[in-house]
């Protein structure tokens, strides 16, 4: 007995001291600076100062954002992860990978690649011979976040649907579903477990991100992410940032659990 | 009775494999047809033809004496009890069985009402709210069945419903099947590879092997007149033996001419002899036709299955009476007990029980086939 749970924390050792050098431990610095003013005394003003319309109107503009990114990428995602769980296995592993390999580039490439093709004399441009200007709008910065987080939604719901049992799309189709009607009475609600993890995954980075705005939206579209990212660099006001990054933190949590929640009730039977 | 099914040189192939062959087969209204078969002899295609699943790559099928080649499954009249069930794990036992309904709007009362009288029916009342997916495998499958029915199909397609149930509990369910069937009037086409559930549930049964049906016909039928090798092995235990047809009502086989009743053969015409373990009499050696040793003994509960060599064949013999191995016994053989068989491909493949063990008899009850 004893001999058992000596190796058990033995082995899970490495883990603990990692999680308290690196999560534990940040974790409380986040705390304590957003508590604390430039002086180390105790205060509330940083989490005070957020609630002045300069920093609800950025907190208003990331959530939407990623509210509309997120809702693009399940319009894309789901549709094509139906098509994909439908093909036969050696397609569909192709085409997986196809969606992964944007992945294995850098982020910050993907996005200087977009900027290329978005510019007033970039490629999309000059084929078409106009000079709209893409770049430095609201629409470029979500097209950055469904362009990048796009396979996040992709795959986990294609997993979903491959699992689901194919006599159960017989079965509906006996009982008297078209097409349409087997996927949304039968596929969708199967799914959804897989659109829960999706939503989560892109709704996450999304509403976090800094690079993509800054650099797809001109920097005219300051994100939450832009916002904590000069308090720490250009500013140095660790507090303001840390007291950002903890209310970021609270919107995440919130909306996952709002999202489980919604998870929950409807992965249950209808009684 | 009325046709309400009919295939005609229905073919198939798989990925370059004909799984079904001219098949030709008509159900009628109320009828309880059996499709019989080892595994891979092309019975599950032919119910998911029938249920619109598949497209045959030849032939025609008819429901009512219209196509329905190029019928969708959700616009026949047809329902399907699925091998693993496949309830909706999303809703619950009533939504399961209210399905069909739902999708035609029916109203609230009415749902309610056939619903009601389908749990009924399957004997499931107050299990509304239960998980479907978390009952025993007797209860999912009622659950199936009173999904399958509600709709009130004219043909119920059942493909191996009880092959995931235990022996018991397949022995009540193949009476309450039958006695639904009964209630119900409803054409029933059941699929198994299990003869004993084939001969006691079905009006008739059509035994398949390599996509070809073998034979259709009552279960007596079957049973006393199979048409080849292949059905007389299939179907219930049988020596079978080559033998000479002399003249009506007499054969030549085990180095002895017997009195059959079988007539129609050409003089001389080399046959297939089917002649049932239950339909042997043990006698003394002396009175016995037929004489040999016994090479083993196995204990049925109802009566003994012995293993007797003569002249190398090896016969079984059920018997009530138990004889020790290494015993010399006679047979007796009764006219009616010789059924005579044309010469077919299948001849020479199911000889003696000389390898026969109970292991083997398991493999070759064949699994389920997954297609």
């Amino acid at each position: 007995m004893r001999a058992g749970s000596l190796r058990r924390s033995v082995a899970a050792a490495p883990h603990l001291v990692w999680s308290v050098l690196f999560i534990i431990a940040p974790f409380l610095f986040i705390l304590y600076y957003s508590f604390t003013d430039k002086d180390g005394s105790f205060s509330f003003s940083n989490i005070a100062d957020l609630f002045t319309w300069d920093y609800l109107s950025i907190f208003l503009r990331s959530i939407s954002f990623a509210v509309i990114a997120t809702f693009i990428c399940l319009l894309i995602a789901y549709p094509l992860a139906y098509a994909l769980s439908r093909m036969k296995a050696h397609t569909q592993g192709v085409l997986i990978m196809l969606i992964m390999l944007p992945m294995w580039m850098n982020l910050l490439i993907r996005t200087y690649c977009w900027m290329n093709l978005l510019e007033t004399n970039g490629l999309i441009n000059t084929l078409l011979g106009t000079d709209i200007t893409f770049l430095g709008t609201g629409g470029a910065v979500v097209l950055g976040m469904v362009y990048n987080f796009l396979p996040y939604m992709v795959l986990p719901i294609c997993t979903v649907i491959s699992k689901i049992d194919k006599s159960l799309l017989d079965a509906a189709d006996d009982l008297g579903c078209s097409p349409v009607r087997t996927v949304v009475k039968v596929v969708l609600p199967l799914s959804l477990s897989g659109v829960i993890s999706g939503i989560t995954m892109v709704f996450v980075p999304s509403i976090s991100t800094f690079y993509i705005s800054q650099k797809m939206g001109g920097g005219s579209f300051d994100l939450i992410g832009d916002t904590i990212e000069r308090q720490f660099m250009a500013n140095t006001n660790y507090n303001m940032g840390a007291a950002l990054s903890l209310i970021l933190m609270i919107i995440v949590l919130i909306s996952m659990a709002v999202m489980n929640r919604f998870g929950n009730e409807e992965g249950e039977i209808i009684a | 009775m009325e046709k309400i099914i009919e295939l005609r040189g229905i073919t198939k192939e798989f990925d370059g494999e004909r799984v079904l062959n001219s098949v030709d087969l008509y159900i009628r209204d109320n009828e309880f047809v059996t499709l019989l078969g080892p595994s891979g002899c092309g019975k599950t295609t032919t119910l998911r033809i029938i249920g619109g699943f598949v497209t045959p790559d030849e032939g025609e099928i008819y429901f009512d004496g219209k196509k329905i080649n190029d019928v969708p499954p959700y616009r026949r009249q047809v329902n399907t009890v699925f091998q693993k069930y496949a309830l909706f794990p999303h809703l619950n036992v009533y939504e399961n069985i209210a399905f069909a309904l739902r999708l035609q709007k029916r109203p609230e009362a009415e749902i309610s009402e056939r619903v009601k009288k389908m749990l009924e029916l399957v004997a499931l009342k107050g299990f509304e709210r239960r998980n479907a997916t978390l009952l025993s495998g007797g209860q999912q499958q009622r659950v199936a069945i009173a999904r399958a029915l509600i709709n009130n199909p004219r043909v119920l397609l059942l493909d191996e419903p009880l092959g995931a149930l235990d022996l018991k509990l397949r022995k009540d369910m193949q009476n309450e099947l039958k006695k639904i069937q009964k209630q119900t009037g409803i054409a029933f086409i059941y699929v198994t590879h299990d003869q004993e559930e084939a001969l006691s549930m079905s009006d008739t049964v059509v035994v398949m092997a390599n996509g070809v049906i073998q034979q259709i016909g009552t279960p007596t039928d079957i049973y006393n007149e199979p048409k080849n090798a292949f059905v007389a092995d299939f179907i219930g235990e049988s020596n079978i033996l080559d033998g000479i047809m002399r003249e009506d009502c007499k054969v030549y086989f085990a180095r002895h001419l017997f009195t059959c009743v079988d007539s129609g053969f050409m003089k001389n015409e080399p046959v297939d002899v089917v002649v049932r373990p239950e339909d042997v009499d043990v006698v003394p050696t002396e009175r016995g036709m037929l004489r040999g040793t016994v090479t083993s003994v196995t204990f049925k509960g109802v009566h003994y299955e012995i293993i007797v060599d003569i002249d190398g064949f090896k016969w079984m013999i059920q018997t009530t009476d138990f004889e020790p191995v290494g015993k010399e016994i006679g047979l007796y053989i009764e006219p009616d007990a010789i059924h005579i068989m044309k010469k077919s491909e299948f001849s020479g493949q199911f000889g003696d029980y000389s390898t026969f063990s109970d292991e083997m008899d398991e493999l070759s009850n064949p699994v389920p086939e997954e297609e």
